[in-house]
């Protein structure tokens, strides 16, 4: 009887909530709404919240002037590259760990997310010597291969608690019915991994994509993703609020959408499983 | 249950992932340490020799030093103290019988799906610029002087910047741990006649003890390397220069590579440090 609350309680936490809620999206929305706005109307004195005249304008200007679509695509790239990449990696090495444990798997998965806490800055010149001497320096490639490198312990530990779920009598049963070790991956486990994945596939992209180190410190003009364009807005020439917004929205929208739909793969992923 | 051809073949497939993992901890690491030790000025005559603990010493009686970790203590604790007090309520108040749940769920996160640089130009342009930022329209409509925030309250500035980020992180943990308490309990405690605040430090928090320590650990860690919000914002001056910041430029603008390696060598231990208390916990939770 006790969770039964009455419509008044029920109301009165909607309010809160809700209020709340809108306050802490507000920044997003005011990026959202200032990216419709002529750049006079974006400082205009009181603020214009809904009645303005609503304009594409900025999208237009800032992929004319500034060439959007190749930092879009240096994104796309890196972001999705990084984790498909470490994806292939770590599906074999999740899956053995998961299904043929050893005395020192634990060690193994403890150790690979040590790797994940070693701060950026701590091997920043080296990793920005080796690139240069390897002609890495502002290349997709380079990049690539170290946001895989960071989210590899990620995308590992995840796979694992994921293949962890799948109970291993199937694969047992499989093999009592002479499926070799191919056909035992690509029959029974594949089909059932296919959601664990995709979740993993999801999150890391999220994280390689509003990666806010490597892609600022190895990147300059050619690969440089949308972290690094956003960040040019850092130091701008006369009017640029409406012009910063439009290009805030067209970064984050994207991730946004994705976001949404990874809340419960956020909280594994990020907490290694320990809180589920 | 596991063969020895399953064995041979599982150390095989575990191989390119440890391996790789190994190649990106152990060369950067020894290159890191092996500058510490040295004297190398990239642009300005390149490796000068080998100068001991010189380097070591140097970094932290240089007088940027402390100030530094007082900065990076300052907006550690004060984000820590923000989220986590604020996600507690949050994650309650969200757990709570209500309208449109999906939908305050979803604004509440959204914020930690900006990437970091967008976030820090936002909040710097567009809310506290002491022309046209939101905060001085709002102080000027009720007849205040705007505040010139990144630079009278550069700190305060990045710990909320810091904060928005990481506020839905700590609120989406806390609630998933929240909602996996035992709703008999409470309505046991109900029952009983137990006032609503003594429900809630005698169940509700020793129940998100657990959750609250990841959330610490974790964002300490996340929050320790923060490096975006700085650098798009104050570049580092009005004591806003953190450890990591530091590091950075010693590094890579001043290009004194021995110094700032010495640094980083710090970096990685102060790092290691929480990171073997979150192992910890980790580690239990794998054995369970």
């Amino acid at each position: 009887m006790a969770r039964a609350v009455t419509n008044r309680r029920k109301a009165l936490n909607t309010l809160i909530a809700w209020s709340i809620g809108l306050l802490i999206f507000f920044p997003i929305l005011w990026t959202i709404l200032t990216s419709f706005k002529t750049e006079a109307q974006a400082i205009n004195d009181p603020p214009l919240f809904l009645f303005f005249d609503w304009t594409l304008e900025n999208y237009a200007v800032v992929q004319e002037r500034s060439d959007y679509m190749r930092f879009l695509w240096n994104s796309v790239i890196i972001a999705g590259g990084s984790t498909v990449m470490g994806i292939i990696i770590a599906v074999p090495a999740a899956w053995s760990m998961a299904f043929v444990p050893s005395k020192r798997t634990k060690d193994i998965l403890l150790w690979m997310l040590s790797t994940k806490m070693l701060p950026a800055v701590g091997v920043l010149y080296p990793i920005y010597l080796l690139f240069i001497e390897l002609g890495l320096l502002d290349t997709r490639v380079g990049l690539t291969i170290v946001l895989m490198l960071i989210n590899l312990p990620i995308i590992v530990w995840m796979l694992y608690t994921y293949f962890k779920e799948i109970p291993g009598e199937i694969l047992e049963a499989a093999r009592m019915d002479g499926a070799a070790l191919k056909e035992e991956i690509l029959y029974i486990l594949t089909p059932m991994a296919v959601p664990g994945i995709a979740s993993t596939l999801l999150l890391n992209i999220i994280l390689a994509w509003n990666e806010a180190f490597w892609t600022l410190n190895l990147t300059a003009a050619k690969a440089a993703p949308l972290t690094a364009f956003i960040a040019s807005y850092s130091s701008p020439e006369g009017l640029f609020y409406a012009k910063l917004s439009a290009a805030s929205t067209m970064a984050i929208a994207p991730i946004l959408i994705l976001g949404w739909f990874s809340q419960k793969q956020l909280v594994r992923g990020l907490t290694f499983g320990a809180v589920k | 249950m596991a063969t020895q051809h399953s064995r041979s073949a599982a150390r095989i497939m575990m191989a390119p992932a440890v391996v790789l993992l190994l190649g990106w901890m152990l060369i950067p690491l020894t290159m890191t340490l092996y500058f510490s030790f040295k004297k190398y000025l990239p642009l300005r005559g390149g490796d000068l020799g080998w100068v001991g603990f010189d380097n070591y010493v140097r970094f932290v009686s240089s007088s940027a030093f402390w100030p530094s970790v007082q900065t990076t203590l300052v907006i550690v604790g004060g984000v820590l103290l923000i989220t986590v007090v604020l996600g507690v309520l949050l994650a309650i108040l969200l757990d709570q019988p209500l309208w449109g749940q999906g939908i305050v769920r979803i604004l509440v996160i959204a914020p930690f799906f900006v990437m970091p640089t967008v976030s820090a130009l936002v909040w710097k342009n567009m809310f506290m610029d002491p022309v046209n930022g939101l905060f001085a329209h709002l102080w000027k409509f009720f007849g205040a002087q705007p505040v010139e925030w990144l630079s009278d309250a550069p700190l305060f500035s990045i710990i909320l910047i810091v904060s928005w980020q990481w506020l839905p992180f700590a609120t989406l943990i806390l609630l998933t741990a929240i909602q996996s308490l035992d709703s008999e309990q409470l309505e046991a405690s109900e029952m009983d006649g137990a006032p609503p605040l003594a429900r809630f430090g005698f169940i509700i928090l020793p129940h998100l003890s657990r959750a609250i320590t990841i959330v610490v650990l974790i964002q300490t860690i996340f929050l320790l390397a923060v490096f975006a919000e700085i650098f798009v914002t104050t570049q580092g001056s009005f004591g806003t220069r953190t450890l990591t910041y530091l590091i950075f430029q010693r590094v890579l603008e001043s290009q004194n590579v021995g110094l700032g390696s010495a640094g980083g060598v710090y970096a990685i231990i102060l790092a290691n440090i929480v990171a073997i208390f979150l192992m910890r916990i980790v580690g239990k939770n794998l054995d369970s």
